[in-house]
């Protein structure tokens, strides 16, 4: 008898579990978790986990300058400006910095613009270099730790080398004053100056609410097999080629112009993200830095991301398994591409697609105006926590320092 | 190494280690090349062109001369061996101590600098390889429409009237060609007039869709109106076909001359019993000549560019009434007899522009609807079937479709060869032909002399003039021309002939 009720029992849990199993499996069969090297992390949320105090500097460094030039808040480095909004009024923010885990400086570096609408980093470094003077004379957490426990958003072309041409930046290296300081930046390349250990990778700023006026229903069939709309010979600079993108992009051209499978031009279409729905595979090859909107344009739109860029960093690479997701080209495979895509098996392509179509994974990838659950601001934020609790080599002995102040070019220690 | 870097055109590999050591240098030749750089501008303001520092170095440095020229000439880098660039030799500068070679590239280290574009030896798309991305992309597609496509699609039935004529062969193979297209699983119903036919037979036999060929044992009249009833007889004959076999599905009234979109196809299985479409009516004339432009143009004024037959939804997207075709601008050009060369017209409603479900014809079906009237009675006692609508006690419980019609997604068009046209049989010339001659008087040299058209013609005299004008026009390609010109003319009489012959 009682027997009998225990096989009862294990009978209906085992009912209970196949049927939990089966919803999954559903759901597996849509879309797919994402986990990358931390783990299932995408969805963790970063409130209870740190707390963030946001230093506030005069308004020349920040509300000015935007009030100068109002189209910072639309190009691909506005992630600056919408970071510091969000913290504002995030739940992490404290108004108590000895509790603080991280420190915040709200300056607008990129924000300098050229009447065409790219940035000037000129004069950056003095801009950083004088918000770090300020916040050391004026709070002593600067100086308790030298900025370890603080970060910065540099979005710019080569982060925090304030350059927008490689040579200068990699002559001129991480801004030294940043030496310590965690950089949350767009730039990643390995073996990189202008990359340092323990930085955070972010995608560039693209805009959200003009991705999803342009979506289309899901259900037009995806006719492009490879899909790039984009300069190949940057004319002004570098007309012969070769320098640009590493010659990646003309090699693309120079191979795949006639190949109808490859529908790549120069154009300007008003149709590129209905375009991109309709594309299996977007190219994401490098320009003058290896990152660029064309990833995050790829991931929310379900294309595939064909990145060609040579030891490149992705975007929160510990949370996001990119092997996984998009295909990685080498530079110099570049001319044997479509034999590459043609023989990736479908499974694979299928599993690729699947895992785009997770709605965390857009997420991700955006910066959204309010921020939701489980965006780039998020994930930003989850990033700084991982790296959490601090070492006790961040908190320097009495009367130590390890910064040199005096260190960089002349011309960066003109006050700004 | 880092000075010559600079003012040198051709940047060259470079690798971390050195910004320490360039930073010490700086200074003393930062004033040098300052000064260098003013006297080159000063020159070149005299002298009224650029005149750069590379005839400086042009002329300090004759070893160096032809590595000049060939880096300055435009020297693709095509069929390079993909290897690192090989780094131009250092300059010789007379007032600096001769600088370091520069480091060789660190394998696996990308390097800032110029790399060659690899070009293929032949850069052209690999047949096998389009052959698997393509199916690739079908494989994808297949997927996407398990995905966001319609759930649990039913099979389509479709029902085509057809009859052997010139024209069949080019309207049942673009039809034919349609519905291999359909992703659903399809039951083709061909209803034939005049029995099963070898010309009929071959063509369906090219599809490799399950087709079943109803004989229908009348031949298909000659006048228009007629034919459109005939049709409605023939289409009856194939539902109950369906009726009898108990076939699935939805049923599709596919003319062989219409044209139907894939999304047609779709958007049909969102039918629960009885749904209506839009249909584009194509039925502008062929030649406009100057009085037929000018109606025209007077016609499109007050009505759409294309006429469309279909349901008509107040602005919740209910159904209230029926767009249908307005015959009025075209009463004098109207086709009469199948192979006239104008316009011909579609009836009130249009058979195509409505889709059944096929239990809706069952005897029995669950859920089957009381405002269906049964199969067996409808068409019995000599009742005209003019519509689906016909079918029902009430017709306002069928769905529109296509977004409440705004959507067309199919058009009626009916276009039929002359009259006394001819084609090989199976269009296979066998045995071949020896000799072409061209016609001078008519097309084909052995036309009956009394054709059966002009028999019944005779019965209503004044159209005697109408067909003895068009033995007198002889090229084909012309006398839909001529024919509107005399019809202009003769337009009252005319007029009051198809007018009495359309009642």
């Amino acid at each position: 008898m009682e027997s009998g009720i225990w096989v009862l029992a294990l009978l209906i849990l085992h009912s209970v579990f196949e049927g939990i199993a089966g919803q999954e499996q559903e759901l597996n069969h849509r879309t797919e978790r994402i986990s990358g090297s931390a783990g299932d992390v995408l969805e963790d949320d970063p409130v209870g986990r740190l707390k963030v105090f946001v230093y506030e500097l005069p308004s020349k460094y920040n509300k000015k300058i935007l009030q100068k030039d109002p189209r910072c808040l639309n190009h691909m480095f506005a992630a600056e400006i919408y970071m510091h909004w969000f913290l504002l009024s995030s739940p992490v923010r404290t108004f108590n910095p000895e509790e603080a885990d991280w420190f915040y400086t709200p300056v607008y570096t990129t924000c300098d613009l050229t009447p065409n609408g790219l940035p000037l980093p000129f004069k950056s470094p003095r801009m950083m270099r004088s918000a770090i003077e300020l916040i050391s004379t004026n709070w002593p957490f600067w100086n308790r730790t030298e900025g370890a426990d603080h970060f910065f958003v540099v979005p710019h072309d080569f982060g925090a080398c304030f350059h927008y041409q490689e040579e200068k930046a990699i002559e001129r290296g991480i801004l030294h004053m940043l030496k310590r300081a965690t950089l949350v930046q767009t730039f990643g390349q390995r073996n990189h100056v202008c990359l340092k250990d323990g930085s955070i990778i972010i995608p560039p700023y693209a805009p959200p609410q003009k991705m999803q006026t342009h979506l289309i229903p899901p259900d037009t069939p995806r006719s492009i097999f490879v899909y790039f709309r984009g300069l190949f010979y940057d004319v002004g600079n570098d007309p012969e080629g070769g320098y640009y993108a590493r010659g990646a992009r003309a090699t693309v051209w120079e191979n795949f112009k006639n190949n109808p499978l490859f529908d790549i031009s120069t154009d300007h279409p008003t149709t590129y993200y209905e375009d991109m729905q309709r594309a299996v595979f977007c190219l994401c090859p490098l320009g003058w830095a290896p990152w660029s909107p064309r990833l995050v344009e790829a991931v929310v739109f379900g294309c595939i991301p064909v990145v060609i860029a040579d030891d490149i960093v992705l975007p929160f690479a510990d949370a996001i398994p990119w092997e996984e997701i998009g295909v990685f080209v080498a530079e110099e495979d570049v001319p044997k591409l479509d034999t590459i895509l043609t023989s990736i098996p479908i499974e694979v392509i299928l599993r690729k697609q699947r895992l785009l179509a997770n709605p965390s994974m857009k997420q991700a990838m955006l910066f959204p105006q309010p921020a939701q659950p489980g965006d780039a601001f998020h994930q930003i934020l989850n990033g700084l926590a991982r790296k959490l609790p601090h070492d006790e080599n961040v908190y320097l002995k009495q009367g130590q320092k390890i910064l040199n102040w005096t260190a960089g070019p002349v011309g960066d220690l003109k006050p700004w | 190494m880092k000075q010559t870097a600079r003012q040198h055109p051709n940047r060259r590999p470079y690798s971390a280690a050195v910004p320490g050591e360039a930073a010490a240098l700086r200074p003393p030749s930062f004033l040098f090349w300052s000064a260098v750089h003013g006297l080159c501008c000063l020159v070149s303001a005299a002298l009224g062109f650029r005149f750069s520092r590379l005839l400086f170095l042009l002329l300090f440095s004759p070893a160096s001369h032809h590595h000049h020229h060939h880096n300055h000439h435009h020297v693709h880098l095509l069929h390079q061996p993909p290897t690192a660039v090989i780094p131009a030799p250092p300059l010789l500068r007379p007032d600096l101590p001769p600088p370091p070679p520069p480091p060789p590239a660190v394998a696996g280290r990308v390097g800032v600098g110029r790399h060659g574009i690899r070009v293929r030896p032949w850069p052209r798309p690999n047949p096998a390889e389009v052959a698997r991305a393509h199916k690739i992309l079908a494989r994808l597609r297949q997927e996407q429409r398990l995905r966001y496509g319609v759930k649990d699609p039913r099979p389509v039935i479709v029902v085509t009237p057809t009859y052997a004529r010139t024209f069949q062969a080019l309207h049942l193979t673009g039809l034919l060609h349609s519905l291999m297209l359909v992703p659903y699983p399809l039951t083709w119903l061909v209803v034939e007039a005049g029995g099963v036919s070898n010309e009929t037979a071959a063509l369906l036999a090219r599809s490799s869709l399950p087709v079943v060929h109803l004989p229908f044992h009348e031949d298909m009249p000659v006048l228009w109106n007629d034919r459109h009833r005939f049709e409605a007889r023939m289409r009856l004959r194939a539902l109950r076909v369906i009726r009898e076999r108990r076939l699935d599905g939805i049923v599709v009234f596919a003319d062989d001359s219409n044209v139907h979109t894939m999304e047609l196809f779709d958007e049909i299985q969102k039918v629960q019993w009885m749904g209506a479409l839009s249909v584009g009516i194509l039925a502008h004339s062929v030649a406009p000549d100057a009085t037929a432009k000018r109606q025209q143009r007077a016609s499109e004024k007050e009505t759409s560019p294309l006429p469309i037959q279909g349901p008509a939804c107040n602005s919740s997207g209910q159904l209230i009434g029926w767009h249908t075709f307005n015959s009025l601008p075209y009463a004098k050009k109207a086709a009469t007899f199948v192979g006239d060369g104008v316009t011909v017209l579609p009836t009130k409603l249009e058979w195509a522009g409505f889709v059944l479900n096929s239990r809706f014809l069952w005897k029995e079906a669950e859920g089957k609807p009381n405002w269906a009237r049964d199969l067996d009675e409808v068409g019995i006692s000599g009742e005209e079937i003019e519509s689906p609508l016909d079918l029902l006690k009430d017709a306002s419980s069928v769905e529109p479709l296509g977004n409440c019609g705004k959507k067309v997604l199919l058009w009626w068009l009916r276009a039929e060869a002359r009259y006394d046209s001819k084609f090989p049989t199976r269009w296979v010339i066998d045995p071949p032909l020896e000799i072409a001659v061209p016609a001078k008087r008519t097309p084909w040299p052995d036309a009956p002399p009394d054709l059966p058209y002009q028999r019944i013609a005779n019965e209503g005299g004044n159209v005697e003039k109408h067909v003895s004008k068009k033995i007198r026009s002889s090229r084909s390609k012309r006398s839909s021309h001529n024919k509107k010109k005399h019809e202009t003319h003769v337009d009252t009489q005319v007029s009051d002939m198809s007018n009495a012959q359309e009642k």
